[in-house]
């Protein structure tokens, strides 16, 4: 891939980050004195942090948003944490000190790095005691947009994640003039604790979405009943959803009036951080295309969308250029509907954008119970078909309003006709455990075998699949640079993804972590293994591999995209390449943070290379 | 469709001579990335299927970390990390009914609580029933401590014993199941055997009606049975009594519910003489009003 034809210099490189106290936060001496106001209130977003030393102060305070308060954890006295920005080809010195009364940690998302530093307790390292610190220090090897958090017990819901940013050592294929984090997140004043219990207890606790008598969904009574007989409910969508979650961009509410300012005519580079614990956000900015540049950090071939969905722990940096003066609302909606996060991208300051209203809550359908081929054919999505022509496209002079778009329907035979609903389940079993493999340990654990999982690549996001403009799906992802010298796997796997929604049990292959701690999935040193997860589940699970960058195995051929994190869409399969050439124990989970703390989570032990022989 | 997208790749990486040559050239308009070409080489044998890793790629429970920071430094936040991720154990405290009854005659009262403490698959599980009218001698008192068992997603075996703190003293062996059926009702079901060796059985069911997001009608029914007849304690053998109810809850929060409801009382065959002849009303209907909550 010629770099050049995308790799006009940036004219300015210093981004204007959103509602800051400036560029103060370049020399914070209070922090790296080691002092921390304790108990004292958490700011809303962020200072910006670099150079060759980087320290991170975890305390706990008072933090608001959008009018609601309550305890939180931050990071150098703000939620979220500083913004982390790095070079390529630099030594990374990030040490960690815990001022809280509890273990903390901080694992780096997305960063290759020796296993040692990833920060996992327990797996990674021994976690940081109270006053105690943590360096981690390694070679920056890659650029990007990334994020970290903690990975201990629940700190992540109350606020302890910030902004990685990794400058490219030579020229970024990416041309911008501006730059904004937009790090997703939620804040709640209940504690996690408390959430897990309710999630544990009471089904459907945190929706207030339910099916009922006096509802508005445009359900049959047969498929009502349906969903009662399966024990299962349609609106299963967020586990935990506001109001109990206020949704925030860089720790403001949408009461908090964030402003994210632009010149017109700029290449304003947006870089989308879901940060989130619990939830999955639809992006969209209307009026305003976006084009996406960069997925989990790693260059993809320019694709221009209107909206897409952005799943827990997932990163994406879009482009866009605003060109004439004005306010433009910028929404994060949950995938729920039950609440959006919001700012105003405007060049005059004090505007506020008209943010639409919420639109109407979407349902699971058979294709989401696993029972995809048998609706409409059972061919997967071709939601990406549109864009088969990238591969000779120049990129510089794409001009997407020529591109005939009429053609593309996301997703759209994922959306099961409602005749296809109204037939009986008769013929179809809802936990028919013959079907997994003898790897899956069958128990109450497991409340749904997907009857026949669809990989569904191509699938936009629930609920995106018949909005009327053009939505980003795994299948548009296509890697800037070519892997030509691809080696075939030497083996494949299959791992199924779990659970129970009554009980809120979630697993790999039917086993909790907690019940697996001495058989970790192993692999040899550079050994390439295709893994297929297969969601049993009706919810879309992302899910996480520490420290290695697995490629999406999405039909793209030497183009395949790497990622950190992949949503699997419930009751399908996604599949992705992974080379296990990062030696040590690795995390791999699903980053719905409830889900990981129930047990969804294994280790991935890569064997050393002096061990391969 | 599914299946030639996989083999397709898989085909395509594992002739990467072809994609060096072919690529060299960077011609993407040459590049086809279409399913037919890679359809073209769908001779090539697929990678082998399985879960086992190679013999180089070691054994045992993960511990690499053990040879950076020490076994004795990871062994305690090592088990924190697995009993984090899945060992999560509850207690939980359900008061189902709490209620006023009003009816002919004296106005009684009816308590029926339940609660646990536990993990995923095992649990202690204790219940509580009573029921009485205000100024006379208890009706009918009873605790359960159960150990509870997840035999299912969504049932639990349940086996312990039953105290009784009215009449004549009773402790009974239970054995039993609990969970949800099918359009999400609530099933108890219990089998009872006393110190007297009387034979009984509970059945419970209850269904949650969501009329709005916090407005519920609950409709409950309740069936006791006897293999005997226990004239000590009014009971014929059969069907001793069945109760139908009807609640209309308002979830203030999903935690704490006051409701409004009716439920009528039929004592059946045996049972209904006994009452009888003890000049009682083997069919009384009670107004109730009470609350529901949990914590």
């Amino acid at each position: 891939m010629n770099k050049g034809k995308h790799s006009i210099s940036r004219r300015q490189m210093i981004g204007s980050l959103a509602a800051l106290s400036a560029m103060s936060g370049l020399s914070m001496p209070a922090w790296s004195k080691g002092r921390m106001n304790r108990g004292g209130a958490l700011k809303k977003g962020f200072d910006a942090l670099s150079g060759p030393d980087v320290h991170l102060h975890i305390g706990e305070g008072h933090f608001s948003a959008s009018g609601r308060s309550g305890h939180g954890i931050g990071l150098n006295g703000t939620i979220p944490g500083p913004l982390i920005r790095l070079r390529e080809g630099q030594q990374a010195k990030l040490m960690v000190h815990n001022m809280l009364k509890e273990d903390s940690s901080v694992h780096w998302h997305g960063l290759l790095l020796p296993f040692q530093f990833d920060g996992v307790p327990g797996l990674s390292f021994p976690g940081i005691k109270p006053r105690g610190h943590f360096t981690a220090e390694f070679d920056v090897r890659q650029s990007g947009t990334y994020w970290y958090h903690s990975h201990s017990g629940l700190q992540e819901q109350m606020g302890h994640y910030g902004p990685i940013i990794i400058d490219p050592a030579g020229k970024d294929p990416v041309e911008y003039d501006r730059e904004h984090v937009i790090l997703l997140s939620e804040f709640t004043p209940m504690h996690p604790h408390q959430i897990m219990k309710k999630l544990k207890v009471s089904e459907g606790y945190f929706s207030q979405q339910k099916t009922a008598t006096f509802d508005r969904y445009d359900m049959s009574g047969e498929e009502r009943r349906m969903w009662g007989r399966m024990r299962m409910m349609p609106t299963d969508i967020a586990d935990v959803s506001a109001p109990t979650y206020t949704y925030m961009i860089n720790g403001h509410g949408p009461e908090d009036g964030l402003e994210l300012p632009f010149e017109p005519g700029e290449r304003v580079r947006l870089r989308f951080i879901n940060g989130s614990a619990m939830t999955f956000f639809n992006i969209r900015i209307p009026g305003l295309p976006m084009t996406v540049v960069q997925a989990d950090g790693q260059n993809v071939r320019p694709t221009e969308v209107d909206e897409f969905q952005i799943g827990t722990a997932e990163t994406y940096d879009v482009i866009i250029k605003p060109k004439q003066s004005g306010a433009f609302a910028l929404v994060a909606e949950s995938m729920d509907r039950s609440g959006m996060g919001t700012a105003t991208l405007t060049d005059q300051a004090g505007r506020r954008a008209n943010f639409p209203e919420l639109r109407d809550p979407p349902l699971l359908s058979m294709v989401d119970m696993g029972h995809g081929g048998m609706v409409e054919g059972g061919h997967e999505g071709h939601g990406g078909g549109g864009h088969s022509g990238h591969d000779d496209m120049d990129n510089t002079k794409m001009d997407h309003s020529k591109m005939d778009h009429s053609g593309m329907k996301p997703g759209v035979m994922e959306k099961p006709a409602p005749a296809a609903m109204d037939h009986d389940m008769g013929g179809m079993k809802m936990r028919d455990t013959s079907l997994l493999p003898e790897t899956v340990e069958v128990g109450p654990g497991i409340d749904m075998v997907a009857m026949n999982p669809q990989d569904r690549m191509g699938y936009p996001g629930l609920g995106l699949d018949n909005v009327p403009h053009r939505v980003l799906n795994y299948k548009m992802l296509r890697s800037l640079e070519m892997d030509h010298g691809k080696r075939p796997p030497d083996r494949e796997m299959e791992l199924h993804l779990t659970g129970n929604m009554e009980r809120y049990m979630w697993s790999f292959d039917g086993k909790k972590y907690s019940a697996v701690s001495d058989s970790p999935l192993r692999f040899s040193y550079d050994e390439k293994v295709r893994v297929k997860l297969v969601n049993d589940t009706m919810m879309a699970h992302p899910i996480h591999l520490h420290g290695i960058f697995f490629e999406l195995v999405n039909g793209a051929g030497h183009a395949q995209p790497k990622k950190h994190t992949v949503i699997v869409q419930p009751g399908s399969s996604a599949t992705f390449d992974a080379t296990f050439n990062e030696p040590g124990d690795w995390a791999f989970h699903c980053h719905l943070l409830y889900h990981m703390h129930a047990g969804m989570m294994q280790t991935v032990s890569v064997a050393f290379p002096e061990k391969a022989g | 469709m599914k299946y030639i997208y996989t083999l397709a790749a898989a085909c395509f990486f594992s002739s990467p001579a072809m994609g060096q040559e072919s690529h060299s050239q960077m011609d993407h308009s040459q590049m086809d990335h279409g399913e037919k070409e890679q359809i073209d080489h769908s001779g090539h044998d697929m990678p082998p299927k399985t879960s086992v890793p190679p013999q180089n790629a070691g054994s045992g429970p993960p511990n690499a970390a053990d040879a950076i920071w020490g076994a004795d430094a990871m062994e305690a936040s090592r088990d924190a990390l697995y009993d984090e991720h899945g060992n999560m154990k509850l207690l939980w405290i359900q008061g189902d009914r709490l209620e006023y009854r009003a009816r002919q005659g004296e106005d009684g009262y009816l308590w029926d609580m339940q609660g646990y403490y536990g993990g995923d698959t095992d649990k202690f599980w204790f219940k509580s029933e009573g029921e009485g009218s205000f100024g006379e001698k208890i009706e009918q008192a009873e605790v359960q401590a159960l150990w509870s068992h997840a035999i299912g997603p969504f049932f639990d075996f349940q086996a312990g014993i039953r105290q009784d703190f009215h009449g004549p003293d009773r402790t009974h062996l239970v054995v039993g199941a609990q969970g949800v059926a099918p359009y999400h009702l609530e099933i108890d079901i219990a089998g009872f055997v006393s110190n007297k060796g009387d034979i009984t059985a509970r059945i419970e069911g209850e269904y949650d009606h969501r009329l709005t997001q916090r407005l519920i009608l609950q409709p409950r029914a309740e069936a006791n049975l006897s293999a005997q007849d226990i004239p000590e304690l009014g009971i014929g053998s059969g069907i001793d009594s069945i109760e139908a109810g009807l609640r209309l809850r308002y979830e203030i929060t999903p935690e704490f519910a006051p409701y409004l409801g009716i439920e009528q009382e039929w004592k059946i065959g045996g049972s209904r003489d006994f009452a009888i002849a003890d000049g009682e009303d083997p069919g009384i209907t009670n107004y109730v009003v009470g609350v529901r909550f949990w914590f």
